[in-house]
């Protein structure tokens, strides 16, 4: 495994009529090829904003922090991401070097276009195939994922495609590119639970064929602990904790990834109560002084009202931002 | 038998698809033929797929979709029983009141152009239930507090709430005519797990407090074990199988039930891959197999499967599955995940 994506000090936010929004604050992250990092968060903890910030798809009133840094190493060369100028030079992270995979596929295909027609399009753009080769190479990949009749299908439109098909085709497309890094937002939410396990496996081979980082963003941590080798929660912009899998759902260190795992249902304990992070995800606009998660934290401290907790390691590899695991070394 | 304040007998809701020249129109049943019945005071859970009729099914026991064949008849608090099936206008006053509908997405469900005072009054002022603005007031203000709203935001608008929030308006607004009859259609799908769970807490409180009978559609089956009293599981249009959520969960008698509980993803890393696979989809209403509709993505699928319809039969154990071979159905093994129990 190497290194494929270092991010340092990442902040983001958007000037906007109200006065300007923090939605990323001071996040550094990597990722090695062949890896999966899970990004689990509530809606607004910032997650969308971060992976889509790695394509600069982010609107045109996002402001990148003066230290922020992303760099792809990609067939050996550094992508510096946030200093790319032009749509041409952009293109290289966008559908070519990292592709990503959306939430809604029927949002995501074009309802005028067959599929077989949009994935031919960014073939011959990316790979510079001839027509002949693209649609060649498209048929192979949606028969890969597991499409019957994968040369049908390819000039179906994504509407006479079942929900589960849809993100089978959205997955074809975003790796006929053969990109290095693939993001999904949350590619399985809005499928049936035996759709979801049918997404879950297919992306898992697809891992060990391709050797792609991923990164998976969700917000249910049942589908992480399925999928990802790492897992980085996020709330209001930071990372909170970050570490290898087992050990975040073992021994979650931060008050907050104990809370999301609290909240789910136990299958091997019915009668445990469901017990929900209380109150409600501030608005960015009113951002928290001190620690981001203090005025939802059963725990939370007078410390934690006024002090921005640093970032430490708890065990190798495992790390938390909370003035309460301070002194729990590795 | 208990009191069942929903009795469904032989229900058929079908939807006609397009016209046919010479002959008989196609249909699609959404619903073909089934009996339940809900308890009264129960938290009655709905499980199945996307396409399995389990929001038709929903529907017309608030008489919102067409009975085609069968019956539906609910009888509220206070004993007047009404017969969806023949409902006439008087009748189908008296029943709206008494029967009610909390909707999925709490986004789409509550007009952007209303306060939230004005979202949760329309139903009283709508059916006329209260004689002066006061009394309105009222009642908004007592019911917003049930279902944990701030009372000093009722004049705000909805995009001003969260998610969660939100879907307390909904209830609120459900809620306010005093209904005994709850629909709640896929009311925590929607919401983050941190919230989902705040919402069933309060569901199961209201339901407690005020005596409602709930009907609990999801697909989220740990959802439902964990909330619900009685489950159903649907599958085509069709019931697959019943009984009490832990029996359910531990001893499923329907291999889609079966398959159900082992897709649900496991927050154990260490228990990957155990999860046995449902392959396909489920199949169009409008052209279900022959036989039992389930046998095309049963992995236990005998020739017996095609020929004949399986009926819902009770088994020894007390489930009721519709199954040829339910007595062969094992339990799925699932680990316990190795949490550590959380401070505070």
């Amino acid at each position: 495994m190497s290194g494929l994506l270092s991010m340092r000090n990442l902040s983001l936010t958007f000037s906007t009529a109200e006065g300007p929004v923090t939605a990323i604050d001071d996040v550094s992250l990597d990722l090695a090829s062949g890896e999966v990092l899970g990004l689990v968060g509530e809606s607004g903890s910032g997650k969308s904003v971060l992976a889509k910030s790695l394509m600069r798809l982010n609107a045109g009133n996002a402001r990148y922090g003066a230290g922020s840094r992303i760099v792809l190493h990609a067939d050996g060369r550094d992508i510096d991401i946030l200093t790319l100028k032009g749509a041409k030079a952009l293109r290289q992270v966008r559908g070519d070097k990292i592709s990503m995979i959306f939430q809604e596929p029927m949002a995501s295909f074009a309802p005028a276009i067959t599929i077989g027609k949009q994935m031919v399009e960014q073939l011959m753009l990316h790979r510079g195939l001839t027509a002949a080769e693209a649609k060649m190479l498209s048929v192979e990949m949606l028969d890969r994922v597991g499409i019957s009749e994968a040369a049908k299908r390819f000039d179906q439109y994504a509407f006479e495609l079942s929900g589960g098909m849809r993100q089978r085709a959205m997955i074809a497309m975003a790796l006929s590119t053969k990109p290095r890094l693939l993001i999904a937002d949350e590619p399985t939410t809005a499928l049936d639970v035996t759709i979801q396990a049918q997404v879950i496996e297919l992306m898992k081979e697809i891992v060990g064929e391709f050797g792609m980082g991923i990164i998976f963003i969700t917000h249910d941590l049942g589908v992480i602990a399925q999928t990802a080798d790492r897992v980085a929660v996020m709330y209001l912009g930071r990372i909170v904790e970050e570490g290898p899998v087992r050990d975040v759902i073992r021994r979650p260190a931060h008050p907050y990834t104990q809370g999301l795992i609290n909240a789910l249902p136990k299958l091997h304990d019915l009668d445990a109560p469901l017990t929900p992070v209380p109150g409600d995800i501030p608005s960015p606009l009113e951002r928290p002084a001190g620690c981001v998660f203090h005025s939802r934290c059963p725990v939370a401290g007078p410390r934690c009202r006024v002090e921005l907790p640093e970032t430490r390691a708890i065990r190798p590899g495992h790390r938390a931002a909370c003035h309460l695991t301070e002194g729990v070394t590795a | 038998m208990t009191d069942a304040a929903i009795r469904i007998r032989d229900l058929e809701v079908h939807y006609p698809l397009g016209q046919r020249f010479l002959g008989r129109a196609e249909v699609l049943k959404a619903v073909a033929g089934i009996t339940l019945d809900i308890p009264r005071g129960s938290f009655f859970g709905l499980v199945g797929e996307s396409g399995s009729g389990k929001t038709t099914l929903g529907r017309a026991t608030l008489a919102a979709a067409p009975i085609s064949k069968g019956s539906v008849a609910v009888t509220d608090a206070q004993g007047e029983i009404f017969d969806l099936a023949h409902l006439d206008r008087d009748a189908a006053r008296r029943f709206r009141r008494r029967a009610q509908l909390i909707f999925q997405d709490p986004y789409a469900a509550l007009s952007p152009r209303m306060t939230v005072r004005d979202i949760i009054a329309e139903p009283l002022e709508v059916m006329k239930l209260c004689k002066t603005r006061d009394e309105v007031n009222h009642r908004v203000r007592e019911i917003a507090t049930m279902c944990r709203l701030n009372v000093e935001h009722l004049r705000r608008f909805p995009h001003a709430f969260s998610g969660g929030q939100r879907q307390r308006i909904s209830i609120a607004r459900a809620l306010v005519t005093n209904p005994d009859y709850i629909v709640a259609d896929e009311s925590v799908a929607a919401l983050d797990v941190s919230i989902q769970a705040d919402i069933l807490n309060l569901l199961k409180q209201l339901q407690s407090d005020l005596g409602l009978t709930f009907l609990f559609i999801s697909h989220d089956l740990s959802v439902v074990a964990h909330s619900c009293d009685h489950v159903a599981v649907m599958y085509l249009g069709r019931i697959v199988e019943t009984a009490p959520p832990r029996k359910l969960f531990t001893s499923p008698r329907h291999p889609y039930t079966r398959a159900l509980i082992s897709a649900i993803p496991s927050l154990d890393p260490d228990d990957r891959g155990r999860a046995e696979r449902l392959e396909g989809e489920i199949p169009s209403p409008a052209n279900p197999p022959s036989g039992c509709a389930f046998r095309t993505r049963c992995p236990m699928a005998r020739p017996l499967c095609s020929d004949a319809a399986p009926e819902l039969r009770t088994l020894a154990d007390g489930h009721r599955a519709a199954c040829h071979f339910s007595e062969e159905v094992t339990a799925t093994e699932r680990q316990t995940p190795q949490t550590q129990d959380m401070p505070g």
